[in-house]
């Protein structure tokens, strides 16, 4: 039996300690805002906090995350006010707004530890976060924009 | 508030819902501007009588599978509180059509579009007209129906108003979710009934026939055109509320992954599951029949489901199943031997699809011919959300919760596949985590269905894997165009032969004769624009070996890459400027007479009236002087940069690119800017306009220079994102300035999702070239040039 808390809640877990921790949140706790899209860690849409740092939650068992803090999309902000969120509705930065989840989640880990990063900076930490309908513009407007204070 | 809305509309006032209200809660609007849309109101009365009759124009959409529906009643219910709902039957995958054509409805009805919630219809074609949310068609199709369904509305509204006043209609007017009493001159007396309290007497009214309807004049829009409407799932996707087609949760659903062939049309030869069932989670393992009569259409390809309970144990599982399958007749498929032979076959004459002049001559007199031959890769549409289906069956009923393009076609065929009456099968439509062509097939739903029956109607959610996806498309053909340009003596071009070889999406869905059809041909091949007098287009046959669909802009890719390429090729070969030589080519302006140029009688003109939309060389010059003009065109570049162009007209929109090319010390081919101008004739929603050729660039690029699906063996070689590279934000087109062309209502809207993909690659080509000195003649490209 091992303990994960997750948006501030404890769980505990019995499992396979081998399950990635996109499938326990998406299946067993219905925390469906993670979203599944490569399972192999290349693409970024599972993208969750682990002790308040990106992770991809495809490549993270639950033995891994044992004993540690997992935000979700669900858990960034109580009121969906995140700054990252905010400058994301003002670039109306979404398409279809699949991987967003995890580009939200990348960014707001990228500005915790670094208020003010670079052009080079942004690029380099979300560059491994795919985004399909190619909202690459104003993903990177919107980072800018989130780190200045909305 | 929702709950209560759907039981009012249920009991008074609807016939429309069966359709789910979803839940929009905080819809957006940019800042400031809903205040400043209130004041041009309460400034600018127009009274009804200034409203304008609008003569309809037909379009593809009326023959399309059931046509289209203009009826208020299906698409627009109003609450006693003044709550509006608004039926939005096309699928929403990224373009916004989920927003922009209920802004249509608001707009024309004069409501305030903050009192909107928004309904997703499920797939019932009968009731909303064609759903197959593809070919760039939504808005091309629905904007004239919305537009009346709306007008129609706010004149039952306003006739409602008169009714309670008893004073003549003229004297109503709607406008910011009220109807007001105007005196006779046209002024506001001051006296309103909002919506809501017209409401019930207003939907009881005969809906008006569609001659005696006027229409807001375009200085009265209030959403159209304006761009300030922001996506109406904005909120949700920005807080992981918003549902995809993985999001329902059924009570007792079970989560599957199933085993396919690696090879099309292989079969379960046996298989042992004995390890599988003892993987923990795992629950059960179903045999799925695979379709492989051809035309297999959509069917489903075969295989055996694995049923646990997390998608974990279930792909778990599968990973521990043995499995024997029976080889089928595609196992010597190779991408390599197969580019080979395509090229011997555009070497040779093919199938004359078009003929104007006398090509022969203009050849045989030629003083220089200038030949080229561009390759392109299969690909696969890979949106980011991968395929999954959820399915139950309750007393005989079915119902599907998928993220598919075509609902109906889908729910069709499912019914068939079980079985069923169609009225007892629902598909309900969630939202599309990208599509691109994909979700059109619904080979997926199939399999969920089918798992769900097997399963004695248990919920199931079927998940493909990233692998699945990327092994087992409908892949976007690979292709040789052989393009031979004739220059007679004064170095004008006096003769073009293009010839394309590429297995045919007709492949799916009936015998394969290797030959292509209108829709393949007709984009950017026999349509081809240019003012040359002596033109020959020929077809020469591929037969298919895996199954073969569309992906965004379809044969445009490898059309206007190779023509818009070679058009470069030879302005180069005569000292040409590309951009000035590319606008002689396209002559005088003028509307091409498809006959004179000896277009096919089938010339599909995406499915387009002729006389409605024509090829108009006016518009393609336009946007090549409007995008050459605000790239900067013939600016001094430094060393290892350079400028290209190209133009296309795909689903009746025009587009020009310029990409602005820099190559880095170590030959990386970087795209700092591009430069767009789209005419897409009347527009309704110019920042999603934006947006989807914001997009169009980023997945132009990919196609471009990254991604590619190879065959060996028969099997596809790609897995994932690992070896299907796609554009990331490491590398992406920096900054795009989209220009929209503007137009009034007479040129009619065509299409936004696909067009600006076309030029994006031939435009990144003549660029690296002018940069260069390199010509880049197969796809994708490859990230770097020495």
């Amino acid at each position: 039996m091992s303990s994960i808390t997750i948006n501030g809640e404890a769980h505990e877990f019995s499992g396979d300690p081998n399950m990635p921790l996109l499938w326990y949140v998406r299946d067993m706790l219905n925390l469906t805002g993670t979203k599944f899209g490569c399972g192999a860690g290349v693409c970024g849409a599972c993208t969750v906090h682990l002790d308040g740092v990106a992770v991809r939650s495809c490549q993270t068992t639950l033995g891994e995350a044992a004993g540690k803090t997992v935000t979700t999309i669900e858990g960034l902000s109580p009121d969906g006010e995140h700054a990252v969120q905010q400058a994301w509705r003002k670039i109306s930065v979404p398409q279809c707004g699949f991987c967003q989840s995890g580009q939200i989640m990348q960014a707001a880990s990228l500005l915790a530890k670094n208020r003010a990063p670079s052009d080079a900076e942004i690029v380099e930490a979300m560059s491994g976060n795919i985004c399909r309908c190619g909202c690459y513009q104003r993903i990177h407007e919107a980072v800018r924009l989130a780190a200045g204070g909305v | 508030m929702l709950h209560y809305l759907k039981t009012e509309a249920d009991t008074e006032n609807g016939r429309n819902f069966d359709a789910e209200i979803s839940n929009v809660s905080r819809r957006g609007v940019l800042g400031g501007l809903l205040t400043a849309t209130g004041l041009v109101l309460a400034v600018r009365i127009t009274p009804a009588s200034a409203r304008e009759a609008l003569k309809p124009y037909p379009t593809g959409g009326l023959t399309m599978p059931d046509g289209v529906v203009a009826d208020p009643h299906v698409f627009i219910a109003i609450a006693p509180d003044g709550a509006l709902t608004i039926v939005t039957h096309r699928s929403e995958m990224g373009t916004g059509i989920r927003t922009s054509l209920p802004m249509v409805v608001a707009d024309e009805m004069g409501a305030d579009w903050s009192r909107v919630t928004l309904v997703q219809a499920p797939g019932d074609e009968k009731k909303y007209g064609n759903q197959d949310t593809d070919g760039s068609r939504s808005m091309r199709h629905f904007i004239q129906p919305m537009r009346q369904c709306g007008a129609a509305m706010r004149q039952m509204l306003e006739t409602a108003a008169a009714a309670k006043w008893n004073v003549a209609p003229a004297l109503c007017s709607a406008r910011n979710h009220q109807v007001a009493l105007l005196d006779k001159d046209g002024k506001e007396t001051g006296k309103v009934l909002s919506f809501g309290e017209l409401a019930v007497a207003a939907m009881a009214l005969p809906v008006p026939a569609p001659e005696t309807i006027l229409y807001k004049s375009p200085n009265e829009f209030t959403l159209m055109g304006k761009g300030e409407v922001q996506i109406a799932d904005l909120h949700d996707i920005t807080t992981g509320k918003a549902g995809y087609g993985a999001d329902t949760r059924l009570p007792g659903m079970k989560f599957a992954v199933i085993a396919r062939p690696a090879v099309l049309g292989s079969k379960v030869k046996s298989y042992d599951a004995s390890a599988t069932l003892k993987v923990p989670g795992v629950e059960a393992v179903h045999e799925i029949e695979g379709v492989f009569a051809v035309p297999r259409k959509f069917g489903q390809l075969g295989g055996i489901a694995v049923v646990a309970n997390t998608t974990y144990a279930a792909m778990q599982g599968r990973d521990a199943l043995t499995i024997e399958w029976e080889d089928g007749p595609n196992t010597s498929y190779d991408s390599d031997a197969y580019a080979a032979e395509m090229s011997a076959t555009a070497a040779k004459p093919g199938k004359v699809l078009r003929n104007q002049g006398d090509p022969d001559a203009a050849f045989a007199n030629a003083k220089d011919v200038v030949t080229a031959e561009y390759h392109g890769r299969h690909l696969v549409q890979a949106p980011m959300e991968p395929l999954v289906a959820i399915a139950r069956i309750v007393g005989g009923k079915a119902e599907i919760w998928a993220p598919v393009q075509s609902p109906y076609g889908a729910r069709k065929e499912i019914a068939e596949a079980l079985k069923m009456p169609i009225e007892n099968v629902t598909v309900h439509v969630s939202l599309l985590g990208g599509g691109f062509g994909r979700k059109s097939k619904w080979d997926f739903m199939l399999e969920a269905a089918l798992l769900s029956q097997k399963m004695g109607g248990q919920p199931v959610l079927l998940q493909w894997t990233r692998e699945d996806d990327i092994q087992h498309a409908f892949y976007h053909t690979a292709s040789v165009e052989r393009i031979e340009v004739a220059l007679d003596d004064a170095g004008k071009v006096s003769g073009w032969r293009h010839r394309t070889v590429a297995p045919s999406i007709v492949s799916t869905f009936k015998q394969d004769d290797g030959y292509q059809f209108p829709i393949e041909y007709g984009m950017g091949f026999i349509d081809m624009p240019f003012d040359i007098p002596n033109i020959r287009c020929e077809n020469g046959q591929a037969m298919a070996h895996t199954r073969i669909g569309w992906f965004r802009s379809v044969s445009n890719i490898q059309r206007a890459f190779a023509a818009q390429s070679v058009v470069c090729e030879v302005a180069h070969k005569l000292g040409r400027d590309p951009k000035d030589f590319l606008l002689e080519l396209l002559g005088p302006d003028r509307e091409i007479d498809p006959k004179t140029a000896g277009f096919p009688e089938d010339f599909w003109n995406y499915g387009e009236p002729y006389k409605e939309f024509p090829i108009n060389t006016a518009r393609l010059k336009n946007v090549v002087r409007v995008a050459a003009e605000n790239a900067g065109w013939g600016k001094t570049l430094p060393p290892r940069q350079g400028l290209g162009i190209a133009v296309h007209r795909a689903f009746a929109s025009y587009v020009a690119s310029v990409v602005h090319v820099a190559i880095d010390d170590d030959g990386t081919i970087r795209v700092p800017e591009v430069t767009s101008a789209i005419d897409c004739g009347f527009h309704v929603n110019p920042e999603r306009i934006r947006s989807q050729m914001e997009g169009a660039a980023v997945m132009g690029m990919s196609n471009a220079l990254y991604s590619g699906i190879t065959f060996k063996n028969g099997a596809v070689e790609q897995s994932n994102f690992t070896d299907y590279d796609v554009t990331r934000m490491s590398n992406y087109p920096q900054k795009v300035s989209v220009h929209i062309i503007d137009a009034p209502w007479g040129v009619h809207a065509g299409g936004v999702g696909e067009p600006g993909v076309p030029p994006f690659a031939p435009a990144l080509a003549n660029a690296i070239f002018a940069a260069t000195g390199k010509r880049l003649r197969n796809l994708p490209m490859g990230d770097k040039v020495a």
